[in-house]
C-alpha cells in the first residue's frame, strides 16, 4: 500500500431532513480492500452513495486521486474509474445477463474483453444463463451479475455494498472468493455486516456509529479486540 | 367480408397514427417519470410546419422532414425550460405542461392564423387499389406501412443497439444506470426529442389524412394517446402499438355498426383495462 486514493474529510449528508453522515473521515489506500463496518444504520451505505454523488455532499469533501469529486455527477464520478455494487445489486430484470454486462461496458477493446473473459471464467453461471433475464437469476446470480457489471470495466476503485446479504453460505463463500481475486488488480471499498467474511478478505476497516466514523485500524487487530467488536458491532 | 376488410385498414391506420403519438409519450413517462401534456402540441406543431412546407413545396417528403426537424427542436426546448425544472414532480409537471400546450396552441394561431386549413394528399397516395371487390385507400396503406416501420426501427434500436439497451436499463433503474458512467439527463433529453419527432410525424400524417387542420386537433388528439398508453401500459412500447390498434379497431368498427358509442368505446376500454388490470395490458405491476 503506497498512496491514498479516496479520501473523506468530515463529510456530512442528509436525506431528507434527516442528518444522517455528520462527520465521516477516512482514506482509502491504493491496493486491497478496506471496509466499512458498522451496525445497521449507521451510515455505512449513505457513505457509499454520497461517494457515488446519488446522494448530495452536504459540508466536508471527497477526493480521488487527489481531485474533488464531491461536486460531480453521479456519471461523472463513475468515469473518473470507481465501480459500484448497491446493495440492492441494480440488476436490469428485464435485459439479459448478456444485455446487462453490454450496458455496463464503457468500451469494446481488448482490455475490457479480457476483463469480460475473465469474470466469466471467475463467474461460470453468468455465462451459463447469458441469455436469460436479470431478474430471473437467484440471489446469488445476481450479485455476481452486479459485481461483474462493475469490474468489466477498468475502474481504480470498486464500492461494494453488502455483497453477502440474503446469500447461502455456499454463495458467500464464492462471492468472498471472487473478490479476494479481484482485490489483486482493484482497490475495493466494501461494506460488509458479515463479520466472518470481511474479516477475511479486509486489510483495513474503518467502524463508523451514528454517521461518525469512530475507529480505523488493520483488520487483524481489530479479529484480537473484543471489546470494540462488542461495542461497535455488536458481535460478543 | 369486404366491408370488414375496409373497417379493418380505417381501424389500422387510425390505430397506426394513434401509436407514432403514444410511442413517444410512453417512452418519455417510463424513462422519465414524466406527464407530459403539452405532446399534443408538439403534435400540432407537425401538423401545420409540414403542412406548410408540403404546400410551399409540393413535396410530401421535405413536409415530414420539416415535421420531424420541428418536434425534435420543440422537444429539446420543451425538456429543457419546462420539464427539467419540474422532474419528480407531477402536479407541478401536469400543470405546466397542460400551460405549455395551451400556449403552443394559441401560438399556431398567431403564426398560421386561426382558420382551419384543408390539406391534400400528394398526388402519388390519391386514390385507391381495387382488390377483387375491396377498395384499399393508398394513404391509409401509406399510413400502415409508416407505423409499421416505425415500430420495427424503434423496436431494433431498442432492442438490438447499446442506445436502446440503456433507455430500457433507464426505465427500469436510473440510479444505476448514471452509476455505470451513463449522463442519464442527456439520454432522457434525447428521448423526449425523439417522442416529440414522432408526435410531429403523427401531426402531418394525421393532418392528410383527416383533411384539414386546425389549432385544438391536437389537445383531441393527444387525449387518446393517453387513452392509448393507459391500456397498453405506461412505458410499454410493444404494449402502445398493440392498444393503438386495438382502440383504431373499435372505434372504426363501432363508428359502422354502433355509431352511438364510438366516442365512448375508447373511454369503455380504458376502464375495462383499469379494472382488471390497473398496469395496464403490457405494464409491470
Amino acid at each position: 500500500m503506497s498512496s491514498s486514493l479516496l479520501k473523506l474529510d468530515q463529510v456530512e449528508a442528509y436525506i431528507q431532513k434527516f442528518h444522517i453522515l455528520q462527520g465521516v473521515s477516512f482514506e482509502v489506500e491504493k491496493g486491497g480492500v478496506t471496509v466499512l463496518l458498522g451496525r445497521n444504520g449507521a451510515g455505512k451505505t449513505t457513505t457509499l452513495r454520497t461517494i457515488m454523488g446519488l446522494n448530495q455532499v452536504g459540508k466536508g469533501t471527497i477526493t480521488f486521486n487527489g481531485e474533488n469529486i464531491g461536486d460531480l455527477q453521479t456519471h461523472q464520478i463513475a468515469n473518473k474509474g470507481i465501480g459500484y455494487v448497491p446493495e440492492d445489486q441494480g440488476v436490469f430484470g428485464d435485459l439479459t445477463v448478456g444485455e446487462n454486462m453490454r450496458v455496463a461496458m464503457k468500451k469494446e477493446d481488448e482490455e475490457t474483453t479480457r476483463r469480460m473473459e475473465w469474470v466469466l471464467e471467475l463467474f461460470p453461471d453468468l455465462k451459463k444463463f447469458w441469455k436469460k433475464p436479470g431478474g430471473a437469476l437467484s440471489g446469488g446470480q445476481k450479485q455476481m451479475l452486479a459485481i461483474a457489471r462493475a469490474y468489466v470495466n477498468e475502474n481504480e476503485l470498486l464500492l461494494i455494498d453488502e455483497p453477502s446479504k440474503g446469500l447461502a453460505p455456499i454463495i458467500v463463500d464464492k462471492v468472498t472468493e471472487s473478490i479476494e481475486q479481484m482485490k489483486e488488480n482493484t482497490t475495493i471499498l466494501l461494506v460488509e455486516q458479515n463479520f466472518m467474511m470481511a474479516s477475511k478478505i479486509g486489510n483495513q476497516f474503518f467502524i463508523i456509529d451514528d454517521g461518525k466514523t469512530v475507529h480505523k485500524g488493520q483488520m487483524e487487530e481489530l479479529k484480537q479486540d473484543k471489546v470494540l467488536m462488542k461495542k461497535y458491532l455488536g458481535i460478543a | 367480408m369486404d366491408l370488414i376488410i375496409s373497417l379493418t385498414v380505417n381501424g389500422l391506420a387510425t390505430g397506426m397514427l394513434i401509436f407514432l403519438l403514444a410511442a413517444g409519450l410512453t417512452l418519455i413517462f417510463g424513462l422519465m417519470s414524466v406527464l407530459n401534456f403539452a405532446h399534443g402540441g408538439l403534435f400540432i406543431w407537425g401538423a401545420y410546419t409540414g403542412v406548410w412546407s408540403f404546400q410551399m413545396t409540393g413535396s410530401f417528403i421535405v413536409g415530414i422532414i420539416v415535421a420531424i426537424i420541428t418536434g425534435l427542436l420543440l422537444g429539446l426546448v420543451t425538456e429543457r425550460l419546462i420539464i427539467r425544472p419540474v422532474y419528480g414532480n407531477h402536479i407541478q409537471q401536469i400543470l405546466i405542461t397542460l400551460g405549455f400546450m395551451l400556449v403552443l396552441q394559441e401560438f399556431i394561431k398567431v403564426v398560421f392564423g386561426p382558420d382551419q386549413k384543408a390539406v391534400f394528399p400528394p398526388e402519388i397516395l390519391q386514390g385507391s387499389f381495387l382488390v377483387g371487390d375491396i377498395v384499399l385507400i393508398k394513404y391509409r396503406l401509406f399510413i400502415i406501412a409508416v407505423g409499421l416501420l416505425i415500430f420495427i426501427v424503434s423496436s431494433f434500436i431498442l432492442k438490438r443497439t447499446r442506445v436502446g439497451l440503456i433507455v430500457r436499463a433507464g426505465v427500469m433503474n436510473k440510479e444505476m444506470v448514471q452509476s455505470l458512467g451513463i449522463n442519464i439527463k442527456l439520454v432522457f433529453m434525447l428521448v423526449f426529442m425523439v417522442g416529440a419527432g414522432l408526435a410531429a410525424l403523427s401531426g402531418i400524417m394525421h393532418a392528410v389524412y383527416s383533411g384539414v387542420i386546425y389549432a385544438e386537433m391536437g389537445l383531441e388528439f393527444s387525449i387518446l394517446a393517453f387513452i392509448v398508453v393507459v391500456i397498453g401500459g405506461m412505458g410499454s412500447f410493444s404494449g402502445s402499438l398493440f392498444a393503438a390498434i386495438l382502440v383504431g379497431l373499435a372505434q372504426a368498427f363501432m363508428a359502422y355498426y354502433v355509431p352511438a358509442l364510438s366516442l365512448a368505446v375508447n373511454m369503455l376500454l380504458m376502464t375495462v383495462v383499469l379494472i382488471f388490470r390497473p398496469q395496464g395490458l403490457f405494464g409491470k405491476e
